[in-house]
């Protein structure tokens, strides 16, 4: 791929190329890219994850310097309330006299704190889920987990992780993550259990086993090597749905009480009336730098699959 | 046979597991979760009223029995229909209250879901079938951004502009004046109540659709039987409707369930934005009453609302693909 920028595709070349069909995800794929540098080469080599992966540290920079950058304390409520903007207060105040652009910078915190760990969580257990039930394929430890991953994927997520939440008492963030994750796992380990299927009879895996090698061992030290774009692609998605599921959770009033996201953001500003009262800055903005880092999310994830799939790559 | 049956089984055992899953989330916290929940709903210092309990642990099942005692006569509670009564609404009944607001969320979901997936199998497989062009970069392209953003928040901004700025739709509610029931004003006024969420939602539901169809669609545009019917000289029309997008279509079908708790989740804050009377906004009501009587009957009719229509989509698929049925049975 060329430097320059083309805003729209030259004829003949399949500029959504990266974004290709994951059917085959779990048909061939011992990815030749196998060491650590290397997958930064072919993420990198994607004009679109370079774009995404700018984006996310900007955001990260925002998020871990919150209190250099931020004017304000988010929670200090003693501006004038209902602000336009100004040098003081850049975005305007809330209706209870709050900084809005301190509460935007402080929001990117738990934005990206939910993404990484909820992400994390849920990879974990997607993963060692779905290694396990595709080694396992036709006994009944398959049919017990296929049918636990079943039934969790099939279940909407949102109307349980609301009951969930709305019965504890503390809503700090780590219950969050935590409900986030185990509700959020079905797809990817799925996606696992397909491909460790293709991999399984590898001769590879069989000389393991005539080595006299474990289980355990066979499956997380010599299959999972082979499957890391595989986890590191629903680790960017899991990622990113964390991320969207918190700011819901948040929007119904459902968000960690103690610090300020963009979620309860829109929350407040939909509970004072700041539509009403034609506050749309508060409103517009939490919303619109949210789907900014989504977006940059999944363009990240457009170069990750190049990684589990050679035939997306484009001709660099 | 076989096929069917096992759509079935695996239809009861989901049904089973998010029932018992339901019974078991509130005992899940330590102490008695009766006085607890009356704790919880009085105030942390308010003398426990022991009426109060006893309608909680009514709701709960025997308090002093086992669990499994509990369990059944929770199974039983469920089989009769007997939801207990709403703290919200009381003295109404959960079921009574549900009632009310039920066919508001199935004319928009149901609404909502069969425009998206019209829309977006319709626009995905022009996109594939026009690769390349420029419709093709602006539908995949314009998919991708949209498909990041939140429908609450599209609500929001709806709300803004056409119900505040411009006036062009009501901001609230479901109807004004007229008498819910089948007659033209209430209609009118429904109509006009629900175009603003509908649209929040219409404008992020059918792009999973899209790119889905687009996807399987351009695989099938690969493959042999595409080759032949273009050699036998059937003219291009013939050959994207009847051959490539008829077979494009069948995965999309079995993603019908998956979308339709995405539409769900998108519905819940969507009404309680626009204040539209339907599911959401009374689980949004429930949340903030600490209803959890009214709470745990929504999550788990929604729930069911969508293993039937996974079940639906099973056993469709299985007619439309004998391949499935084969596969599996």
């Amino acid at each position: 791929m060329t430097t320059e920028t083309t805003p729209l595709p030259t004829p003949g070349e399949d500029f959504m190329a990266e974004g290709e069909p994951r059917q085959d995800l779990a048909v061939e794929q011992v990815s030749d890219a196998t060491r650590p540098d290397q997958w930064w080469q072919v993420v990198w080599s994607s004009k679109k994850a370079r774009v995404g992966i700018g984006i996310v540290a900007v955001y990260v920079v925002v998020a871990v310097f919150a209190p250099l950058i931020a004017p304000h304390d988010p929670l200090d409520s003693s501006f004038v309330p209902l602000a336009g903007p100004s040098s003081t207060n850049w975005l305007g105040t809330t209706t209870s006299g709050q900084d809005i652009a301190s509460q935007l910078i402080y929001g990117a915190r738990i934005s990206l704190l939910v993404g990484l760990f909820a992400g994390l969580i849920a990879t974990v257990i997607a993963t060692v889920i779905g290694m396990i039930s595709g080694y396992a394929e036709g006994t009944i430890l398959d049919d017990l987990l296929s049918f636990v991953t079943n039934v969790a994927l099939v279940i909407p997520a949102l109307p349980l992780i609301i009951t969930l939440v709305a019965y504890s008492e503390v809503r700090g963030i780590w219950l969050i993550v935590g409900v986030i994750s185990i509700t959020s796992w079905a797809g990817a380990a799925r996606a696992k259990r397909a491909q460790i299927i293709t991999l399984r009879n590898r001769d590879f895996v069989t000389a393991a086993k005539f080595s006299g090698e474990g289980t355990w061992r066979i499956v997380f030290r010599e299959i999972m090597p082979n499957m890391t774009s595989l986890v590191a692609a629903s680790f960017v998605g899991a990622a990113t749905g964390a991320i969207a599921a918190e700011a819901g959770l948040a929007a119904l009033g459902l968000g960690d009480s103690q610090s300020v996201s963009w979620g309860t953001m829109l929350y407040q500003s939909n509970a004072q009336g700041a539509i009403a009262q034609g506050l749309w800055l508060w409103v517009f903005v939490p919303g619109l730098v949210l789907a900014i880092l989504m977006t940059a999310m999944t363009f990240i994830n457009f170069g990750v699959d190049l990684l589990s799939n050679p035939h997306l790559r484009e001709d660099a | 046979m076989t096929y069917v049956a096992r759509k079935f089984g695996f239809f009861i055992a989901t049904l089973w597991a998010v029932v018992t899953l339901n019974f078991l989330i509130p005992r899940l916290q330590p102490g008695d979760p009766a006085e607890i929940m009356v704790k919880r709903l009085a105030g942390k210092d308010a003398a426990l009223d022991p009426a109060q309990v006893k309608a909680m642990r009514a709701m709960l099942g025997a308090p002093d029995g086992s669990l499994w005692n509990q369990y059944v006569t929770y199974l039983g509670e469920l089989v009769h229909g007997n939801f207990g009564l709403s703290y919200t609404y009381y003295p109404y009944s959960v079921t009574e209250v549900i009632g009310q607001a039920f066919w508001w969320t199935v004319v928009l979901v149901v609404f909502t879901q069969v425009v998206s997936f019209v829309v977006g199998v319709v626009l995905g497989a022009y996109a594939a079938w026009r690769r390349n062009s420029r419709l093709d970069s602006v539908v995949t392209l314009g998919s991708t951004f949209l498909g990041t953003l939140q429908p609450f928040w599209i609500g929001l901004l709806l709300l803004y502009v056409f119900g505040y700025t411009v006036g062009w739709f009501p901001t609230s509610g479901g109807y004004e004046e007229a008498t819910p029931g089948f007659n033209w004003p209430f209609i009118q006024e429904a109509v006009s109540h629900s175009f603003l969420p509908a649209l929040a939602l219409l404008i992020v539901t059918p792009i999973g659709w899209i790119l889905g169809m687009r996807n399987t669609m351009i695989m099938n545009l690969g493959e042999d039987y595409i080759r032949l019917a273009k050699a036998k000289g059937l003219p291009d029309r013939h050959v994207a409707l009847k051959y490539a997008a008829r077979n494009a279509l069948l995965p999309s079908v079995t993603g019908f369930a998956l979308a339709l708790g995405g539409v769900l989740g998108g519905a819940i804050l969507v009404e309680t934005v626009f204040d539209y009377p339907g599911l959401g906004r009374l689980m949004g009501e429930a949340v903030e009453n600490k209803d959890y009587p009214l709470l745990q009957t929504l999550m788990l009719l929604t729930t069911a609302g969508v293993l039937v229509a996974n079940l639906a989509a099973d056993l469709l698929y299985g007619v439309l693909d004998p391949r499935a049925r084969r596969a599996e049975g």
